[in-house]
């Protein structure tokens, strides 16, 4: 592996080093590394480009790494990656991509994971977007996460695009039995020219179950960004959603909510706020003595915290 | 020492200009000075000229012989000025620990936290990583304010109606801050208030109504003019009565 893509890597997935636990990593369309434990096996797909995860009943603290990389100007791919979690597991996956392009080519990686959570199980999923290379080729990623949830079953995600992803169309997709739960939080700037769109679309079949989706993002100079929310209570539930950006320079941001009720104990909140940085924010840190540019940076950072 | 020299504010109304502060005269060289006087007398607007946050329409500002009147609020903060908002500013995402640090200029270790929190009443244990925002109390948003200037401890430090907004029960607790902090920050304090007890620890007392400063001596000398001067203070006034 070269430097690229190990810094490709570590941005990603936080990894200097081959990760303890079940890895794949994915280099350029590419196998470059996988280690399978007792409890979570990796399988390559024989019909179409991805792979299967695998994780037995009952498999706890254990955590499973699946990094992609691009670093070939021009390569575009789709990957379908599943996931089949057992009942009573409780584990952490960590997947990314990070693309480097250097070229005048589009690179592209496109993907869709599914994961089937089982009765009472617990997920964690981390999921990070970067991008990197001074060439004028664009860099292109669109995920798509589906999610169905089992009894008592909750994941969590996180998925965070920082830096560097010229166009993002972001779906994230949720199913709930009963006592379910799931929460996402996303976090997004984008710069420049960038276009970033997020679709969220939740069912809450179950009786009690409940979706929590978090979406903060700052968008700069003449970015585009997009946010999409679909919470459907079918049940006696509770799902809430929150968007909240800050809107800088020439950028422009889109919030559009959508709450629909099928069942009278069904309770759905959403909350958004699109706004500049409160100049009130400003001046106070400068009054600690910083400069304004200082103090806007601080304000950003502890927001995408 | 801080000077204002001939300070002035105007505002433009829809119809004319206004002044709020006319012609200010004021010389600050005790460690502990409070300004009072009736609401929309100007002494927040003062308070503001002073950090930088409003420019003057005309007059001089000097702190310790240097003229700071063109320093933006950056260049004020760093020739010494410290200023705790009358009403603090939430902050989505930073933490006490965040801000307590920016104040400081530097990175603070959670010992060192833990010790200014502790001075201004606040468990660090609690607080260190809670976001400033509205999840917090108005009192505690204050108190950490004040570990916020605390922290920096400037050569002058402005608090803007530490009362307002909190609590008689949050208040009475942030009086000993006060009075423990008269005795151990070097550097001068000037604190705008209507509280007695406030007033009652200061060595110099202001009294600011309609933009001029209509008085100004020891607490022994406004004491008494201001418990007896109709209209000036109602919070003082009220108790005298």
């Amino acid at each position: 592996m070269d430097k690229i893509e190990k810094n490709l890597l570590e941005q990603v997935a936080g990894l200097h080093e081959i990760p303890a636990g079940a890895y794949n990593i994915r280099s350029n369309g590419k196998m470059s590394g996988r280690n399978v434990t007792a409890n979570i096996d990796i399988i390559t797909k024989e019909d179409k480009q991805g792979i299967d995860i695998k994780i037995k009943p009952g498999t706890k603290k254990e955590s499973v790494h699946i990094p992609v990389i691009l670093s070939e100007s021009g390569y575009q791919e789709m990957v379908y990656n599943d996931f089949y979690i057992g009942e009573d597991c409780d584990v952490t996956i960590i997947a990314g991509c990070g693309i480097h392009n250097c070229g005048v080519d589009t690179s592209k990686h496109a993907g869709i994971h599914t994961f089937y959570v089982g009765k009472n199980a617990k997920v964690r999923y981390v999921e990070k977007h970067y991008g990197e290379g001074d060439g004028n080729g664009e860099r292109i990623m669109n995920p798509m996460t589906v999610v169905h949830l089992e009894e008592n079953a909750r994941l969590e995600m996180e998925t965070t695009q920082i830096k560097g992803i010229d166009s993002t169309n972001r779906i994230t997709k949720g199913d709930l039995k009963a006592g379910a739960c799931l929460e996402v939080y996303e976090k997004i700037m984008t710069h420049g020219k960038q276009y970033a769109r997020t679709e969220f679309e939740v069912d809450l079949d179950g009786e009690n179950c409940s979706a929590n989706v978090i979406s903060r993002s700052v968008a700069r100079d003449a970015s585009c960004q997009e946010f999409f929310s679909k919470i459907n209570g079918n049940a006696a539930c509770a799902g809430h959603s929150e968007c909240d950006a800050i809107i800088m320079d020439q950028a422009n941001v889109t919030a559009s909510p959508q709450l629909t009720a099928n069942h009278v104990e069904a309770g759905l909140i959403h909350e958004a706020a699109i706004g500049k940085i409160a100049g009130e924010q400003l001046i106070k840190l400068m009054t600690l003595g910083l400069t304004e540019q200082e103090a806007e940076a601080q304000i950003i950072s502890g927001f995408l915290k | 020492m801080l000077e204002l020299r001939n300070i002035s504010y105007e505002v433009e109304d829809e119809q004319a200009s206004r002044e709020i502060l006319k012609d200010v005269n004021l010389t600050i060289r005790d460690h502990f000075v409070a300004i009072t006087g009736p609401n929309g007398g100007g002494k927040s607007t003062l308070a503001k000229i002073i950090a930088g946050i409003l420019m003057p329409t005309s007059g001089q500002i000097l702190l310790d012989g240097e003229d700071i009147t063109n320093f933006g609020i950056t260049e004020r903060a760093k020739a010494g000025i410290s200023y705790a908002f009358q009403q603090p500013v939430h902050f989505k995402g930073l933490t006490v620990k965040d801000l307590v640090s920016l104040a400081a200029g530097r990175a603070m270790t959670v010992p060192e936290i833990c010790e200014i929190l502790s001075e201004v009443g606040l468990c660090a244990k609690e607080y260190i990583d809670r976001e400033i925002n509205s999840s917090l109390s108005g009192g505690e948003l204050k108190r950490i304010e004040i570990a916020m200037i605390t922290a920096r401890s400037a050569r002058l430090s402005i608090f803007d109606e530490p009362e307002a907004g909190i609590d008689l029960w949050s208040f009475n607790s942030l009086i000993h801050v006060f009075e423990k902090m008269r005795k151990e920050i070097n550097g001068m304090i000037l604190i705008i208030s209507h509280q007695e007890r406030i007033l009652n620890i200061a060595d110099r007392i202001v009294l600011i109504a309609d933009g001029v400063v209509s008085a100004e001596g020891t607490r022994e000398e406004i004491m008494p003019k201001l418990l007896n001067t109709e209209g000036t203070c109602s919070a003082l006034t009220d108790k005298a009565k």
